[in-house]
This record gives structure tokens, C-alpha cells and sequence, in this order.
């Protein structure tokens, strides 16, 4: 296949044979180690940082306005302006709060937005760790960032705080069920879990396509479990600022503000790149089957192009989502998870099991 | 059966609703013609200001310099801040009648909430609100104003 031009694997091979042939074995595996640490902080903070802009610019252009555009040309380097102001910011210690659980609790939820990054598939041959369970890891690390929520709001000694972080826990603790069985849909369709293979099941066409109605419903299931599981949108009752000031997060300053703030959004990009790569077939180029001119043309454009794009799709959406609907009350909430999204979604995955079982989709 | 009915039907009405709604932020998203923010310091000179716009409180005068305050003092009984002053002189018309007319009108542009009562009370429409918004000034001074122009008389057909 064309697409196959842009292999990144022999990039990536060479530097791990060029540490290997020059270093001690333990001290390669260091070093390899730092390197994807450094490269992931690096990517981490870079995207976190532009989507908050994006986030600014999306919300001022529904609104009418401009959005931040002082701070360099339109506005570009205005995040990082608020980062250096947030470093620079008194870290306020809360006399009645329990301080190592305040502390430790915004390092909860940024790992576990950081440890998802691991396996994503960025393009062909760019992936830190193909695990075979790939779609199974992501699950289980990103549904870990609730933990710190929940510990935030209990240390915080504040009313406000805890009943941010209890909403939260409910809230994650029946849209997971949702975001589980969704990606299932696909997991049936593919026949695996690992990431790569996925991705490569959507070298003809992508699942949206290929899966038809159930791929549809599994994907807008998703996106809508997915915006709620990063607390964002229209199912931010954890912060909830008209009514809890700012839940889980009311007692902390400066950077570890910032760290919960970097983390919702790198939780949507988890979720986006998750949905673009599962659904929307991740770095694999717009293949149509039986249109080889087509194809070929689409493979021109590198994977990662691709992979960024369709993320960069998904996110707008999301934030479309935010910017346009009012926040539910939680019985509301709940109503949608388990009386909608979650009788839906079982109806789906027998409907997917017997699809796949006559061999009804697009092969 | 009636319930299942309705549970389908409510989720499409459901979803079309939500869809209706990200129609509407969907149009301004792309419409950035309809931009409202005015990028101020960069456009001062092409800035364009709405009539509604109250900036300062102002005496139309016209050509021969006229204007059509009558000094009845509406507006100072109206303003709920103190920020107008009407002082008159009586002065003796040539056919005897003793007549009240404006000789200073004091605007304490300090002390004005631009409210908008004066302009709106004022039997002759004598006084009116300008676009002016640039009210910055090193002395205090220099807020308060006389809103009338030296020399300046109550238009013809108000005076007789």
C-alpha cells in the first residue's frame, strides 16, 4: 500500500540500534526511556497549552467576539503568557486541609491523562507502546484521573469541593460502562483491542463507513460519554463555577490549578484521538474500495497530517458541544447515562455480534 | 407499548433539537463578518458608534448659533446625582414682560452615571447624548463643563 512511504519504524529502529551499539544495555534503556519521557512532556504541554487557546478562539467566534488576540499574532502565544503567570503565583496551603492528599491528588489526574498518550498510535510506525489491549489501557488509566478528582475534593476541607468531586465520581462511574461498550462496537468489528491492528483493519475504509448504522450510533454514543467522562461541555457539573464556585478545584492556586486545567484538556485529546482512531480510522489515509487513483492520492498525505486532522475534527466537535448546550442537572445526567446511552448501546452490540456473525458489513 | 413509542420518538425529537441548537453556533462559528468586537486603539479612526451610544451629555447648537435650552431646570430636578447645574438671569423684553433665560448650563461630566433622564425629561430637546467616550483627562477641572457657547441665544421659534 502507498501509504506504506511514510513508515516511521526504520526512523525509529535506528535510533534504538544507534543507543544500543554505543551505550551499555541498562544505560540505553535509560536513555531510550528519557528520550520518550522528554519527547511526551514536551508534546504534552505544547498541546495542552494550544487547545486551551483553541478552546478560547472556538468559544469567542460562536460568540461573536475575537477571542485572545494581543498576546503575539492572533493571539497565539497567550497561553503561554498565562502559564508563566500561573508558575509564578503563591501556591496557598489550606490550614484544614489534609496536605499530602491535597498535594498529591492534581499529580493523580495528570498521569493518568499522560499515561493514555502512551497508546496512541500518532502515525505508522510513531507509538511508544502497541500493547495488545491497547483500547483496554486507555480505558483503565484514563477512568484513574477520577481518583484524583475524588481525592481533591475530599482534602480540600470544602463543601463546595466535595460535592464537585462526588458528582464527578458518579458522573465517571456510569459513563465508563458507556465509553466501554462503544469502543466495543468496534473491537467486534475489528476483532482485536490492539490499537495498530485496528488501525490497519481500516486500510480499505474506515469503520464509520464499513460498520454502517451500529459504527454511527457507537461513534455518537461515544463522542457524548466521552465529553462527559472528561468532565468538559455540557456535563461539567463537577466544577459547575455558578454553583460550586469551582468544585473540585475551588482551594487550589497556581500550578496545581494549572494542572488540572492542562489535564482537561489532555483528557479530550485522549478521548478525540481514541475516537478518530478507532472510528475514523487514526493515521490511515481516505481509502475508497475499487477507487485505486483515489487512493493513491490520499496516500501522498503523511499519516500524521491525517491522524492530527481528524483529531483536530473531533475536538471541534466536542467544543462545539460545550459552547452550545446548557449544563445538566445530575438527575439529568444520570437519566441520560442509564435510562438512553446505556440501553442503546446493549441493543447495539447484539445488533454488531449479529451483523458481524452474517457478515453483513463491508469487508 | 404507548411508553415504548414515546422513548423512541423522544430520543429523535431529542437529538433534533440538539442539532437545531449547534445549527445556530454552527452559523456564527463560520459567519466572522458578523464579529461584534471592535479591535479599539487600531480602528480609533474608522471606529463607528451606534446612536444609542450615551456618551456625554452635549447642547445642539446650530448655525447662527442658537441653541434651544430654555432654562427651565427640568433636567437638574430630574438628575438623580447632582450633576447639572441650570443657572438663568431674568432679563426685560421690549415689550415689558420680564422673561427667565439661560445663562450657564453646568455638566459635572464627574459626577454623570449617564443615566440618560436629563436627555429623556427635556421638554425642548435642548440637550442630547454624543459619541464621545474618550473622557480621560490629567485634571479634574476639566469635567466640568458649560454646556452652552459664549454668546450663544435661545432659537426663535422656542423664545416666542
Amino acid at each position: 500500500m502507498g501509504y506504506q512511504r511514510y513508515d516511521l519504524a526504520p526512523l525509529t529502529h535506528s535510533i534504538d540500534l544507534f543507543l544500543y551499539n554505543h551505550l551499555p544495555a541498562t544505560w540505553a534503556f535509560i536513555a531510550e526511556m528519557t528520550i520518550i519521557g522528554v519527547v511526551f512532556l514536551i508534546f504534552y504541554a505544547v498541546i495542552g497549552l494550544y487547545l486551551v487557546l483553541a478552546e478560547r478562539k472556538v468559544c469567542a467566534f460562536m460568540q461573536n467576539r475575537i477571542g485572545p488576540n494581543r498576546v503575539g499574532w492572533f493571539g497565539v502565544i497567550q497561553t503561554i503568557a498565562d502559564l508563566f503567570k500561573l508558575l509564578m503565583k503563591e501556591l496557598i496551603t489550606i490550614r484544614k486541609a489534609d496536605k499530602f492528599l491535597f498535594n498529591l491528588a492534581p499529580f493523580i489526574v495528570i498521569i493518568a491523562s499522560f499515561l493514555g498518550l502512551a497508546a496512541i498510535p500518532f502515525a505508522m510506525g510513531l507509538h511508544a507502546i502497541d500493547f495488545n489491549i491497547g483500547i483496554f489501557y486507555i480505558m483503565a488509566v484514563s477512568s484513574v484521573g477520577v481518583v484524583g478528582v475524588l481525592l481533591a475534593g475530599w482534602s480540600s476541607n470544602n463543601k463546595y469541593s466535595l460535592i464537585g468531586a462526588m458528582r464527578s465520581g458518579a458522573q465517571i462511574v456510569s459513563y465508563e460502562l458507556s465509553v466501554g461498550l462503544s469502543l466495543l462496537v468496534i473491537a467486534i468489528y475489528s476483532g482485536s483491542l490492539q490499537l495498530s491492528t485496528i488501525v490497519e483493519s481500516q486500510a480499505d475504509a474506515w469503520w464509520i463507513i464499513k460498520g454502517h448504522i451500529p459504527a454511527i450510533i457507537a461513534f455518537i454514543v461515544f463522542i457524548t460519554a466521552g465529553t462527559a467522562e472528561t468532565n468538559r461541555g455540557p456535563f461539567d457539573l463537577a466544577e459547575a463555577e455558578s454553583e460550586l464556585t469551582a468544585g473540585f478545584h475551588t482551594e487550589y492556586s497556581g500550578i496545581k490549578f494549572a494542572f488540572f486545567f492542562l489535564a482537561e484538556y489532555m483528557n479530550m485529546f485522549l478521548i478525540a484521538s481514541v475516537a478518530a482512531t478507532v472510528f475514523w480510522g487514526g493515521w490511515m489515509p481516505l481509502h475508497i474500495p475499487g477507487c485505486e487513483g483515489f487512493n493513491n492520492a490520499m496516500d501522498f498525505i503523511p499519516p500524521i497530517c491525517w491522524y492530527f486532522g481528524k483529531t483536530a475534527i473531533v475536538i471541534l466537535i466536542m467544543m462545539w458541544f460545550k459552547w452550545t448546550f446548557p449544563r445538566l442537572r445530575i438527575d439529568q445526567l444520570l437519566t441520560l447515562e442509564w435510562k438512553y446511552l446505556l440501553p442503546i448501546n446493549l441493543v447495539n452490540i447484539i445488533v454488531v455480534a449479529l451483523i458481524v456473525l452474517m457478515g453483513w458489513y463491508i469487508k | 407499548m404507548k411508553s415504548i413509542f414515546n422513548y423512541i420518538t423522544g430520543i429523535f425529537k431529542g437529538v433534533w433539537t440538539l442539532l437545531k441548537g449547534m445549527s445556530v453556533t454552527g452559523k456564527y462559528f463560520i459567519r466572522l463578518d458578523k464579529i461584534v468586537t471592535q479591535k479599539y486603539p487600531e480602528n480609533r479612526k474608522k471606529l463607528k458608534m451606534y446612536d444609542r451610544f450615551k456618551g456625554e451629555v452635549i447642547m445642539p447648537h446650530d448655525a447662527g448659533n442658537y441653541h434651544r435650552c430654555t432654562g427651565c431646570g427640568i433636567c437638574e430636578l430630574n438628575c438623580p446625582n447632582g450633576s447639572i447645574e441650570v443657572l438663568t438671569d431674568k432679563i426685560t423684553t421690549t415689550e415689558g414682560k420680564s422673561k427667565r433665560i439661560l445663562d450657564k448650563y453646568i455638566y459635572h461630566l464627574s459626577m454623570c452615571t449617564f443615566c440618560g433622564l436629563c436627555v429623556k425629561t427635556c421638554p425642548s430637546t435642548a440637550i442630547a447624548f454624543s459619541q464621545e467616550f474618550e473622557h480621560a483627562v490629567f485634571d479634574r477641572q476639566k469635567l466640568t463643563k458649560v454646556l452652552n457657547k459664549q454668546g450663544s441665544s435661545l432659537v426663535k421659534d422656542i423664545a416666542e
